[in-house]
């Protein structure tokens, strides 16, 4: 029995063609035809190994013998006229000879080297799963662009849907746009409502002098009371910072509409504890209804609830006031001149 | 079926018949969208409906727009990533044949969602045939692959003969008689991807 075999220079060439014969005074004696490739073909045939590779790992071979004595495991090299071409390498000595033979293998520089070599599936061993590898990138490549296609498609859908939105992220209350189509739709049926702006007073000062947290939870509260004093059928907007809109679906009396106006100061007037502080906040509310015009106009009457509003504040704040023609012309007596 | 089917099929009718056709298909096959996203899972239904209504459309049958499908798969340039994939699997067109046998494997390395019918080749038989056996696949697979196949062989220049034999629930076999393997010259591959080369 032995343990020796023997093959032949073309069975090498099928079995491993990156390989090296090398004398061990580093003279290549044969190679195989995909490491002639890496040469463009040039006949290297009794050129010296560390003539056309660099040695990177280990440090300290100086020889050939180096290679396959001691713990040498593998090699790490580059071509010495391309140190873009990186390679890893494994020696054995030649049984009858003092010859040495080297595999070599491109690693992960494979991608690259297949386009600079113009390399072919047969350039590698059967065996080689470096065309798998690069069957593998070329797939996951593809599946990640369809991917990020997918993602760039959802990232759009999810801003389209939110500028759609009709309801206020913050507060879960409506949205000015909501109030511009409501506000439309009752004005285009000839419908009857009463409108009222709200403008929180000292919210700034809370804001502040408690942060942004205490502020939202102030707005949370006012969400809640205003849909707690307000009909389901009454429609309550955020449409600012602190300005509220409420849209009262088919009431226009007065006197209601002022009760709640009341209403709506006073419960905002209870102090509202966060963590151990307390917040003091109020409203100063405007009123305007739709059948103070011959043809109700959106812009108009906003405009309107916001004078009555501002009336308010001119007051001292924490009140509410009616729309009326006076407001326009200045003659009321409750405005400074 | 997996979204790169369906937006497979959907590339197909478009590319091919146009994208008014496809509107058409949309409408008669109640699809709630537009366009399929490839990277999203459908019910199969929706592909079947999809490919009744364009088979309606077109006054062909389904088995001849599932064949002609195969072909545009592996040779419209829009599509070229998947005839490269192909191609990966060997250097002569017997050698993609046997690589047939991994097709379920490396779809499934690429796209873990994408589930591909299992093929397996036997052969080749005294008079040179081989067979490719599809089990528990999808209905109507059995067309595509002859379209593949058909301009695969071409791809790699070599000049087969094929009949088919689709037993209608997902299940059939190819007979595939190689008469030549370089019977032309073929198009050529690289394995360095298009991209790169460009760049």
């Amino acid at each position: 029995m032995t343990d020796q075999i023997c093959v032949s220079h073309a069975g090498l060439d099928r079995l491993m063609p990156m390989h090296l014969l090398l004398a061990p005074d580093g003279k290549i004696l044969q190679f195989g035809p995909t490491v002639a490739k890496l040469f463009s073909d040039r006949e290297i045939k009794g050129e010296c190994f560390f003539d056309l590779f660099k040695l990177r790992q280990p440090q300290g071979i100086t020889s050939v013998t180096d290679i396959v004595s001691g713990n040498v495991t593998r090699l790490h090299l580059n071509l010495k006229t391309e140190q873009k071409t990186r390679l890893k390498a494994v020696g054995v000595g030649v049984s009858g000879s003092d010859a040495i033979l080297l595999n070599l293998s491109f690693g992960i520089s494979v991608v690259d080297a297949i386009g600079q070599y113009n390399l072919t599936i047969s350039d590698f061993a059967a065996t080689d799963l470096a065309v798998e590898m690069l069957y593998l990138l070329e797939a996951k490549s593809a599946a990640m662009t369809e991917s990020r296609k997918l993602n760039t498609r959802l990232q759009g859908a999810k801003i389209a849907a939110e500028e759609q939105a009709y309801t206020d992220t913050l507060t879960g209350l409506k949205n000015r746009r909501a109030m511009d189509h409501v506000l439309s739709r009752f004005i285009e049926s000839g419908e009857k409502f009463g409108l009222m702006q709200i403008d929180l007073d000292y919210f700034k000062a809370v804001n502040d002098s408690m942060g942004h947290a205490a502020g939202d939870h102030v707005l949370h509260e006012v969400a809640k009371i205003l849909l707690e004093e307000t009909r389901s059928s009454d429609l309550v907007a955020r449409v600012g910072g602190d300005e509220f809109v409420l849209i009262f679906h088919k009431l226009t009396d007065i006197g209601k509409l002022n009760d709640i106006a009341a209403r709506i100061i006073n419960r905002m007037e209870v102090p509202i504890p966060f963590n151990d502080q307390t917040c003091r906040i109020s409203a100063s509310i405007g009123t305007t209804i739709s059948e103070n015009y011959k043809i109700p106009d959106m812009d108009k009457m906003l405009s309107d609830a916001d004078l009555a509003l501002y009336a308010s504040k001119h007051k001292g704040r924490a009140c509410y006031t009616v729309f009326s023609d006076d407001l326009l012309t200045g003659i009321d007596p409750s405005l400074p001149p | 079926m997996h979204g790169l089917i369906n937006r497979s099929l959907e590339g197909f009718l478009r590319d091919t018949y146009g994208n008014k056709i496809w509107q058409d298909v949309v409408t008669a096959a109640a699809l709630e969208f537009d366009s399929f996203e490839a990277m999203l899972e459908y019910d199969d239904a929706l592909t079947y409906a999809v490919l009744d209504a364009a088979a309606a459309q077109l006054a062909r049958p389904r088995e001849t727009l599932l064949e002609d499908m195969g072909t545009y798969l592996v040779s419209n340039p829009k599509v070229e990533a998947l005839r490269r994939l192909l191609r990966f699997g060997g250097v002569t067109f017997t050698e993609f044949l046997h690589s047939l046998e991994d097709l379920h494997e490396r779809a499934k390395l690429a796209v873990p969602e994408l589930e591909l019918p299992r093929l397996y080749l036997l052969g080749p038989s005294d008079s040179g045939d081989f067979k490719l056996v599809c089990n528990g696949g999808y209905v109507g697979f059995g067309y595509v692959l002859m379209g593949l196949l058909r301009t695969m062989a071409d791809d790699y220049g070599a000049l087969v003969l094929l009949d088919s034999q689709d037993n209608g629930n997902g299940s059939g076999e190819i007979n595939i008689q190689v008469v030549e393997t370089s019977f032309a010259d073929g198009r050529d591959f690289s394995l360095s991807s298009p991209k790169k080369g460009a760049a």
